[in-house]
């Protein structure tokens, strides 16, 4: 192998990485304030992507009623656990967040499909829909039942992605799909051939890493949250709702998921279903962070990153296996290291 | 006291369970404004499971209000934002994070002219949190902690304080400086509600006593009648009285 193509799959990989490492942050952060393991992660990353390929190819995705569908499940649950003390303003807060907001955002959607709009507006319109769905999965599926074993909140998350899954098939239909990138510009130093989606994907993942490091360092939401994940009692203690911690960290978790489809999906034919694997390596970054660490995460996800594509160029047909077998000797290496903890109980 | 007009905590014929197991039976109690309340009793008498119960982290069977307004719907979070707080016995700090923050975050429901105002105050207070601040929670010596633990529950300017077992593992040095500051908190418009196994510091700066045996309240009154009563002398103090006193 000569150093041009060494070079030339070190960048992909870290392209790849880049990426993972996004969706590994998310993961970490879900599972740090909520304790679900976000295994529709990958869904968020599909949704993301043909959104705004179904935008950009001037039709109205599918995923945009399931917003607004979501959300008028998640205005009646809202209703029924409210049911004993219906404040006016508990009402109209309900009303604004479950059914206007998305209404808003279906309108926005109708109105826009079909015009010749810019690539921002319809990432930005992709962003708001699946933030949406975020938002509603969490009310939906897991705050009912927040109190309940990681167990439990892992099988809720496999159900949830099998139903997103499904839903995807049904919106964006059996085809892949691509979206047009967010910027034609290419240049090249040496061998190296860097294109404007490539710099968009380092550039978008760095602005995140510092965004996420700014808002958890010194905004008092960003310090709930990291107090929900510390310690959930004493969150509740000084007025913390988890309720409101978990739907930030879902509101996150899912733009953070929609950004990186945006940011693949005009460089690979994403299909209903790719987001689950893509969404799986993000996992084995965050497993290899041992669910807490966000650094090791970020560092893992390049290493993935980066093994994937020395495995595809040697033995294409091993890529997936190769990557997931990381995961192995980290599990080993931890159970060693680690003590046994028992599940926290609240 | 008059209980119609001053009351700021009402709990009446509270039971707490768990599972099968009642924990506590048929407890009444009240708090005035601006009175310090003790409840004293043995390991397992029940007065951690009361304090978590009128938090809310247990559920109760009875009644309990703050300042007349009932609080069976209240969540928690709620509570904490009707002026009602909790220093747990465990103190559930936010150990990974630092002092000042632990403190802000105390006044999460609170406007952020309040919260200012509530840091000089607890800085005031607790003159060693301020030379802490920058310190993760979870270095802090044991008595740093608990001050840490009261200062955050005080940032969320409550109305009612609950310190559940303040002197735990403390040394007596300590325990001396927490309850002078807990003597203190009156003058700032503060309740307290205080659970504690040190029975002899806590009848000391209380207003009222309950004694608490196996779940239930077998003697209240003024805290210095309950000090005299020979019984509790016996039981809690570790002396008897010469003579017969009581209530």
């Amino acid at each position: 192998m000569n150093t041009t193509i060494m070079l030339f799959l070190v960048q992909d990989g870290i392209t790849n990485g880049a990426i993972y490492a996004l969706l590994g942050l998310a993961l970490v952060l879900v599972f740090a304030v909520t304790r679900v393991i976000l295994i529709p992660q990958g869904e968020f990353v599909t949704y993301g992507a043909l959104t705004y390929a179904t935008l950009s190819a001037g039709q109205v995705p599918g995923s945009a009623r399931l917003a607004v569908a979501m959300g008028v499940v998640a205005f009646g649950l809202d209703m029924f656990a409210g049911r004993r003390s219906l404040h006016l303003r508990l009402v109209g807060r309900a009303l604004a967040v479950d059914i206007i907001l998305p209404s808003i955002i279906f309108a926005l959607t109708l109105w826009l499909a079909g015009r010749q709009t810019p690539i921002a507006i319809n990432i930005a319109l992709s962003l708001l829909i699946v933030a949406a769905i975020g938002l509603f999965l969490y009310r939906i599926a897991f705050q009912p039942i927040a109190h309940t074993s990681v167990l439990v909140l892992l099988i809720a998350s496999v159900g949830c992605h099998l139903a997103l899954q499904g839903f995807g098939l049904v919106f964006f239909g059996a085809e892949g799909q691509r979206g047009p990138p967010l910027s034609d510009a290419a240049f090249t130093v040496g061998a190296l051939r860097f294109s404007g989606q490539s710099i968009a994907v380092y550039a978008i993942t760095a602005a995140f890493i510092v965004g996420l490091w700014l808002f958890f360092g010194f905004t008092l939401y960003g310090k709930a949250l990291r107090a929900t994940a510390v310690n959930r009692l004493g969150a509740r203690l000084v007025g913390i709702r988890t309720t409101l911690s978990g739907q930030i960290a879902f509101l996150l978790a899912s733009v953070i998921g929609a950004i990186s489809g945006i940011l693949i999906v005009p460089i690979t034919t994403l299909y209903y279903d790719t987001g689950f694997l893509i969404g799986l390596k993000g996992f084995v970054a965050a497993i290899i962070g041992g669910l807490v660490s966000y650094p090791l995460t970020a560092v893992a996800a390049l290493v993935v990153g980066i093994v994937e594509a020395f495995s595809s160029f040697y033995a294409s047909n091993f890529k997936e296996v190769i990557v997931f077998f990381l995961i192995l000797p980290v599990l080993v290496l931890r159970s060693l290291a680690a003590p046994a903890v028992e599940e926290e109980k609240d | 006291m008059n209980p119609d007009t001053r009351a700021l905590l009402t709990v009446s014929d509270a039971h707490v369970a768990y599972g099968k197991v009642e924990a506590v039976r048929a407890v009444s109690l009240e708090v005035a404004d601006n009175e310090i309340v003790t409840i004293i009793g043995a390991n397992g008498a029940g007065k951690t499971t009361l304090l978590n119960a009128i938090m809310g982290i247990l559920p109760l069977k009875g009644r309990a209000s703050l300042a007349g307004a009932d609080m069976a719907q209240l969540e928690i979070e709620d509570r904490v934002a009707a002026g009602l707080s909790l220093v747990p016995e465990h103190r559930e700090l936010f150990s990974a994070m630092n002092v000042e923050d632990n403190l802000q975050l105390g006044a999460f429901r609170v406007a952020k002219a309040a919260a200012a105002a509530a840091f000089e105050r607890v800085y005031a207070l607790f003159p060693r949190l301020k030379e802490r601040r920058r310190q993760l929670a979870g270095t802090l010596s044991g008595g740093e902690q608990q001050m840490l633990a009261m200062g955050r529950a005080l940032m969320g300017a409550p109305r009612l304080l609950m310190l559940d077992e303040p002197s735990l593992g403390l040394a007596p040095i300590i325990v001396a400086d927490i309850f002078r500051t807990i003597g203190e908190l009156r003058a700032g418009g503060v309740s307290v509600l205080l659970v504690e196994q040190n029975a002899q510091a806590a009848l000391q700066i209380a207003d009222r006593a309950y004694v608490m045996e196996l779940g239930e309240f077998i003697l209240n009154g003024p805290a210095k009648e309950i000090a005299g009563n020979d019984r509790v002398a016996a039981s809690y103090l570790g002396f008897t009285h010469e003579g017969a006193s009581g209530i």
